[in-house]
């Protein structure tokens, strides 16, 4: 190559990567455990303290409204006859459906060498635990009798019973519970070797201790990060399949019924994309806030939130679709009863949540095709809130609409929420953001090890060429092209 | 023969014994991933065998520098998943068809079709739990106690230090050779770490 096409030919390679740097401004590895382990040490900040009561009081909320509704039974909520499934049922798919992409950061683009995942999977995945643990908390009310709750798993027991493995809600309750302690495990293995930094840098006994406890004597030993890094990529591959299977298993609580509007074969990977709408918009929510408040604006960059944005443009497209493929599909099928469902919801008495719906999941994300409105942090962190409204309001039309009217015209109700229906919803947001923070608090909240081993830095043969100090061939630097 | 064994196989997991006088070995730090790297090659050439480098994240090609073999953490995840394939299809069968046998709309007291998602579940938690145990006992972890901690500048291993470790119990080891020869091959610092602890 002659030496006047150089810059053009660098210009086209970077483009083709399209990459931004991973890390913007000049970092070195101690300057990001000083930034990361920093915020865990310092003392508490009044802003911190402020959210925590906050979050506190909607916890308090949540609490209190389950203790009202163990007391008196599940008539404190909206459900009448037709519609025996209610917002304790939409709550719990749309709680799960904020988990997904905790996982899908953590796993699927790991597996897909996707090293942007770096900056953000740790806080995704404790998104995804948190929200997981909001979704479970629904479920356990829900049943009726709490007292029984614990039939539904298969403990041995003096009655002699075994619960029904033909049933699609007891495949739910191994999918979800599998998923909670598959996420669980993933996150604290992805964090010893950060709480290990944490342990190393401790000065008080009682913090060492304790750090040295779930750190587990780690030493950043060769030997342990090859089995380490042999067991990460195969969690990562477990939790691939896994986190597909959850919200199709979630889908088949509807999908396997004969009720028209549910028993529908698109629910499983229609699911599975609004899952990954859903969650991505909450990543970015969190996420656009957290990076202002804990200045890590170098480590998660806009460019990070742009590719979230891309995702949730795709997933909201396709979840649009599906939509819309649902709808043709009724007229196609020629039942009347799926047709009428599918009417009825665009027109019927919940034509209100059917178009907050579609405006917000179908519409809205659409937006995100102009590049300004991608990288622009007041129109994201808006977006990704009408999402989650959208979302929800999916899983409350799919839940509700389909019930309120079915087969029996003389059985035709309309349903809606209770006062206690609609603080159990807030108070699971004070239950999530509550241990958000806390976790934003004491733990490492970016994966440090794994920053610093996505750095050019990090690579042994950066140091070969000791001319230019900068290795061949590592996408992220421009000038080392050869001649 | 047996303690041999255990000795070796400790080794592995970077567990080292200590000798008689307490030595437990050299640790030597360098300045980047890159002269690890080398420093590791050069340790291998010369005959090393319990030795192990340490650092802040995992360095690419740090495996064949030091002449280690591939991890047998996916034989564990193997049986692991095998595990959990058996229990799912057992469990729905002899609570389903054996123990508690319920007629459901005359459907099979047992078939695999609806048993698929319970089975795949199964699968998946009996793997991963695999995998992550199987790393823990490979790696001999949780490990409290470890005389690399008493070194005051070993703790920037989790930050920005690389350091190379090599055991006293190597049948190379001898103490003067070891610090000259790590001096050698650039290390810029040196400590010898002795075990303190009372036990044997």
């Amino acid at each position: 190559m002659s030496t006047t096409n150089t810059g053009d030919a660098r210009e086209l390679a970077v483009d083709f990567h399209g990459d931004e740097p991973l890390i913007s401004g000049d970092m070195s590895f101690h300057d990001i455990t000083e930034l990361v382990s920093g915020h865990t040490e310092k003392r508490t900040p009044l802003g911190w303290l402020a959210a925590f009561a906050v979050a506190n009081i909607g916890l308090l909320i949540l609490v209190t409204s389950i203790a009202y509704l163990f007391w008196n039974g599940t008539g404190v909520w909206g459900l009448n006859n037709p519609v025996g499934w209610g917002f304790a049922i939409v709550n719990f798919v749309f709680w799960v459906g904020i988990g997904h992409a905790g996982t899908l950061i953590s796993a699927i683009l790991f597996l897909f060498r996707q090293q942007w995942r770096t900056a953000i999977n740790r806080s995704a995945e404790a998104m995804t635990i948190f929200a997981v643990i909001c979704a479970l908390v629904f479920p356990g009310i829900h049943v009726g009798r709490v007292w029984a709750a614990y039939w539904m798993l298969p403990i041995p027991n003096q009655m002699e019973m075994w619960p029904q493995f033909k049933s699609p809600l007891l495949w739910d309750v191994f999918a979800v519970s599998v998923y909670f302690t598959v996420s669980l495990v993933f996150w604290y293995v992805g964090m010893i070797p950060d709480l290990a930094t944490l342990r190393d840098r401790a000065t008080k006994g009682l913090r060492q201790k304790v750090l040295g406890f779930f750190s587990m004597g780690w030493t950043g030993a060769n030997r342990h990060w090859r089995n380490y890094e042999k067991a990460y990529l195969l969690l990562a591959a477990l939790a691939t399949p896994l986190v597909l299977s959850v919200h199709s298993v979630v889908s088949f609580d509807f999908a396997v019924s004969v009720v028209p509007g549910w028993h529908t074969t698109i629910f499983p990977p229609y699911f599975v994309a609004g899952a990954i709408f859903s969650g991505f918009a909450m990543v970015v929510t969190l996420l656009v806030i957290a990076r202002r408040i804990y200045k890590i604006e170098n480590i998660i960059t806009i460019g990070h939130l742009e590719k979230m944005n891309i995702i949730i443009l795709l997933t909201g497209t396709m979840v649009g679709f599906a939509y819309i493929t649902e709808f043709f599909m009724a007229w196609y099928s020629g039942v009347e009863y799926e047709q009428y469902a599918f009417l009825n919801r665009a027109t019927g008495p919940y034509a209100w949540a059917y178009w907050t719906m579609m405006s917000c999941n179908l519409l809205f994300p659409q937006f995100f095709w102009i590049k300004k409105l991608r990288r622009s942090i007041p129109f994201m962190f808006v977006a990704s809130i009408i999402v989650n409204i959208g979302m929800w309001f999916e899983r409350f039309v799919i839940t509700v609409t389909s019930l309120h009217r079915d087969y029996l015209p003389s059985s035709w109700d309309y349903y809606s929420p209770t006062i206690i229906d609609v603080l159990t919803l807030i108070g699971s947001f004070g239950l999530f953001f509550t241990l958000f923070l806390l976790f934003l608090r004491f733990l490492p909240m970016v994966a440090m090890a794994e920053i610093k081993a996505v750095k050019p830095e990090a690579d042994p043969h950066f140091y070969d060429h000791s001319g230019d100090g900068q290795a061949s061939g590592t996408p992220s630097l421009t000038s080392s092209h050869s001649e | 023969m047996i303690k041999e064994i255990t000795t070796q196989v400790k080794s592995t997991m970077s567990i080292f014994e200590a000798r008689k006088d307490r030595l437990y070995g050299v640790l030597a730090e360098f300045s980047d991933p890159g002269d690890l790297y080398h420093a590791a090659e050069k340790v291998r050439d010369e005959g090393y065998r319990h030795f192990d480098v340490h650092s802040p994240f995992p360095i690419h090609g740090m495996d064949k520098a030091m002449g280690l073999g591939n991890s047998k953490v996916g034989y564990i995840t193997l049986i692991g998943g095998l595990t959990g394939l058996a229990t799912g299809i057992l469990l729905q069968w002899w609570t389903g068809a054996v123990d508690y046998p319920l007629n459901i709309s005359g459907k099979p007291f047992f078939a695999f079709e609806p048993s698929i998602p319970v089975i795949f579940e199964l699968t998946i938690l009996f793997a991963a739990l695999g995998a992550v145990a199987g790393m823990f006992a490979l790696n001999g972890l949780p490990r409290p106690y470890n005389p690399l901690f008493y070194s005051e500048k070993f703790h920037s291993v989790t930050d920005d230090g690389f350091f190379l470790h090599i055991a006293a119990s190597d049948k190379k080891f001898e103490i003067i050779r070891t610090v000259e020869f790590l001096e050698g091959i650039g290390a810029s610092y040196i400590e010898k770490i002795v075990d303190k602890s009372s036990e044997d």
